[in-house]
């Protein structure tokens, strides 16, 4: 019997949605472990945008991020019963999504750049030439316009960097998390978040400063 | 602190991991350096745009794609 899930998602005031959101997932992943696959279903149509967006933007690849993404839920479907419930089942997809998306990146860009050697140097991070970005580019920007905006600084990022901001700052993994989906340590994802912060800014920086032409 | 170290330290002052005598020695410094301010500001404002960046609408085929090989999946897993 197909149960309707959304009854779960019924907002309650007296709790944060975030809390509630949890809640539901845990006994969505549940009752998909025990067989319930109008369950995992839910949990795929709660999440597939987010994992398009992530595959998406490791991969930076149409083709290659829908293979990543759908493979992502095939796998983790099969894998349901080795989920401990030691994080959140979305940080879990997400690795795993990370990992899909990676292989694919470096199948296609096997001589452009390897995840697992260091890249850090000692170079001069101190920005130059900054310029007030004037008040909020969020009002000055349409959704869309912001949109490709962000799309096409990210893509100019280099993906050792865009990998670690990607799951770090938009999927919001831990630095460990993110250490142990990239296979890299500690100290190297925060290396490179730093600098992609830095160079997203920079990019940033020639739509935003004040006076230039969008 | 000087401008160096709040580039060095600029992650996890965003980040919440400074311990209290290196924020407030960094926040100290933002109150005087105009430009490590600008920094400061303007790379918050990069991690929250991108953060709060929605995620893109998954095209009609490929999300039936994804729910086909799905319903295969659990046609298999149930013979």
């Amino acid at each position: 019997m197909l149960r309707s899930w959304n009854s779960l998602s019924t907002p309650n005031p007296h709790r944060l949605a975030s809390a509630v959101a949890r809640e539901d997932e845990h006994l969505l992943v549940a009752a998909a472990k025990s067989g319930d696959a109008s369950a995992f279903e839910e949990l795929v149509s709660r999440y597939e945008r987010k994992i398009f967006r992530l595959t998406m933007n490791i991969t930076r690849n149409r083709e290659d991020a829908e293979d990543a993404m759908q493979d992502a839920f095939l796998k983790s479907y099969s894998h349901l019963k080795t989920f401990q419930g030691d994080s959140r089942f979305y940080t879990w997809l997400v690795r795993i999504a990370a990992n899909e998306a990676l292989m694919r990146l470096r199948k296609r860009r096997p001589n452009q750049f390897s995840l697992d050697e260091p890249i850090e140097g000692d170079e001069d991070l101190m920005p130059r030439e900054l310029q007030d970005w004037g008040p909020g580019p969020e009002q000055r920007f349409a959704q869309t316009e912001m949109h490709e905006i962000l799309s096409s600084v990210i893509d100019e990022l280099e993906p050792e960097y865009r990998t670690v901001f990607v799951l770090r700052d938009i999927e919001e993994l831990s630095t460990e998390e993110t250490a142990d989906a990239v296979g890299i340590s500690v100290p190297a994802v925060k290396s490179r978040l730093l600098r992609a912060r830095l160079k997203l800014r920079q990019k940033l920086d020639r739509y935003f400063k004040q006076g230039a032409t969008n | 602190m000087n401008c160096q170290n709040v580039i060095q330290e600029l992650s996890n002052f965003i980040d919440g991991e400074l311990d209290a005598a290196s924020k407030q020695d960094l926040e100290g410094h933002l109150k005087d350096c105009t430009e490590c301010k600008l920094v400061v500001d303007q790379t918050k404002k990069t991690v929250r745009l991108f953060c709060d960046s929605e995620p893109i609408e998954l095209p009609g085929e490929v999300r039936n794609r994804l729910h086909e090989a799905l319903r295969r999946k659990f046609k298999e897993a149930t013979h």
